[in-house]
């Protein structure tokens, strides 16, 4: 298969990225300064994603796309206003997860942002599951870009007026080089931030006056970094097909109202709200400064193995390892004591709340620090 | 002190009398990123040629370290488990990984020359 590019392929070069082959495309991993440096820059004050990779798909349709949708989708879609997102999943029946996804009304439908390795099969499940009327579109004309960090909006707001007063999990219509954007204020840092949808033939100048206001290019190294710290899945490693969002501890994304409700998976979920789950998502703490990494067995104090780490990296704000995984049950209080096989050694760690690194969304113009 | 002397495995040697001291180059570093965790072998022990005698984690991913060359464990360098970022400081000086008592001094003539690590080392990144 050949290795996709994104528009700002050569922008990333130019800026010295190191490339990774990411879901089929040739992505920057780290700039000059590396992963911490990245990292801190995004915490600190702010930093530019490039996340064109991702599936931007739109769905034309009224009322009865709704409905429709709700059928899909295990959200109260009828309760969204236009432009407000909210974070879901498409699901199995058995309510494992083909995907995570952020879904925003807009004025004529829908527009979903998919993962990029699975959004090509996402389509193909939607398509089969919603009336033949509706049109799809996967948009291969769209770049998608975040910028993330607390002077973000600031330096935002200088090249789009306006975008200060959109409120967290809300978007609006803007204009920049002459072109319709789109931009909703989320990201995936737990950082204030906001993700703009633009025209190919404009994201190199977006970007380029971002970068000259004093943000900067960030990798999918630090952008992994950042989301563990912020206690967030990454689809394929912490949640896949085999994990419901009940086990993945995302039970606050299934609309209450809907449990009752028809939507593929929602046998199993409702039986999974009823009767509790055997293994739970976690964030989990080594207690010396050796990192577990992905696929790390967890056992508990009598070497019965309990678990499985999904993500494990070093948490630069948090200053040690960090990672998440899931346990039985039994084992998934906070401050609970187990162990973690490192190269053939057992080094002790306690279960935690998530997220590692608190979380700074604003909402709108107000700050809700907490 | 001996000149410097270089192993595929990206690792660098110096030898004085009978102590070799180990670490790894700066190539190595420049490949790995930051280097967040450290971990070298106890004082004491006895390692072998071309085996694992330590690793270093980057935000990326763990990466064994070899001994080029055989002996027993005589120092380690404890400033770099404390603060493992000073191996992309200075890899090459003060971020030594370990000392050793050289076993086998014969071991040293199968290394490289600067010259050649430096060919192999753009050879193999490339």
């Amino acid at each position: 298969m050949n290795v996709k590019k994104t528009t700002l392929f050569n922008l990333h070069k130019k800026h010295g990225a190191k490339f990774v082959n990411f879901a089929g495309y040739e992505m920057p991993i780290q700039y000059k300064d590396g992963i911490i440096a990245e990292h801190n820059m995004t915490r600190k004050k702010s930093g530019i994603f490039d996340v064109s990779h991702m599936g931007q798909l739109f769905i034309k349709g009224k009322d009865d796309l709704t409905e429709n949708l709700q059928k899909i989708l295990p959200t109260d879609l009828k309760k969204l206003s236009i432009n407000q997102s909210k974070y879901s999943f498409l699901m199995k029946e058995n309510g494992g997860i083909y995907d995570d996804l952020i879904i925003t009304k807009i004025e004529d439908g829908y527009m979903i942002i998919l993962n990029a390795a699975c959004k090509e099969n996402d389509l193909s499940i939607i398509k089969s599951k919603l009336d033949s009327k509706f049109e799809l579109i996967l948009r291969d004309d769209l770049s998608l870009v975040a910028i993330q960090g607390p002077e973000s909006k600031d330096i935002l707001e200088k090249i789009i007026k306006g975008v200060k007063k959109i409120k967290f999990m809300n978007g609006n219509k803007f204009s920049f080089n002459s072109e319709d954007i789109y931009i909703t204020r989320s990201g995936y840092t737990g950082e204030d931030g906001f993700e703009i949808s633009i025209k190919n033939n404009s994201v190199n100048k977006l970007v380029e006056k971002m970068i000259e206001l004093g943000s900067n290019l960030i990798g999918l190294g630090a952008r992994d970094t950042l989301r563990l710290e912020a206690g967030l899945c990454l689809y394929g490693h912490d949640i896949n097909e085999e994990t419901s969002p009940i086990e993945a501890n995302l039970k606050w994304a299934i609309s209450k109202n809907r449990i009752n409700d028809e939507f593929t998976g929602a046998k199993e979920i409702k039986r999974q709200f009823d009767e509790g789950v055997k293994k739970i998502r976690v964030g989990i703490k080594p207690d010396s400064r050796v990192i577990a990494r992905e696929s790390t067995k967890i056992f508990d104090e009598k070497n019965n193995q309990i678990g499985k780490i999904t993500s494990g990296t070093f948490g630069p704000s948090v200053n040690g390892p960090i990672a998440m995984g899931y346990v039985s049950n039994l084992f998934s209080k906070s401050n609970t004591k187990v162990f973690l096989e490192v190269r053939g050694k057992k080094i002790p760690a306690s279960i935690c709340d998530l997220p590692f690194y608190k979380k700074n969304y604003v909402k709108g113009e107000v700050d809700v620090r907490s | 002190m001996s000149e410097v002397k270089f192993s595929k495995e990206h690792e660098w040697v110096t030898v004085a009398d009978d102590i070799a001291t180990i670490g790894i180059t700066k190539h190595a570093t420049e490949q790995l990123g930051d280097i967040v965790f450290t971990e070298l072998p106890d004082k004491g022990s006895n390692v072998e040629k071309d085996k694992t005698a330590g690793v270093v984690e980057s935000t990326k991913a763990a990466s064994d370290v070899y001994t080029p060359i055989s002996g027993e464990v005589v120092d380690i360098n404890q400033s770099i488990v404390d603060d493992p970022s000073k191996i992309n400081l200075d890899p090459e000086g003060s971020a030594w990984f370990f000392k050793l008592k050289i076993k086998d001094k014969s071991e040293i003539d199968t290394l490289m020359s600067r010259e050649e690590y430096e060919k192999f080392a753009k050879e193999s990144s490339s």
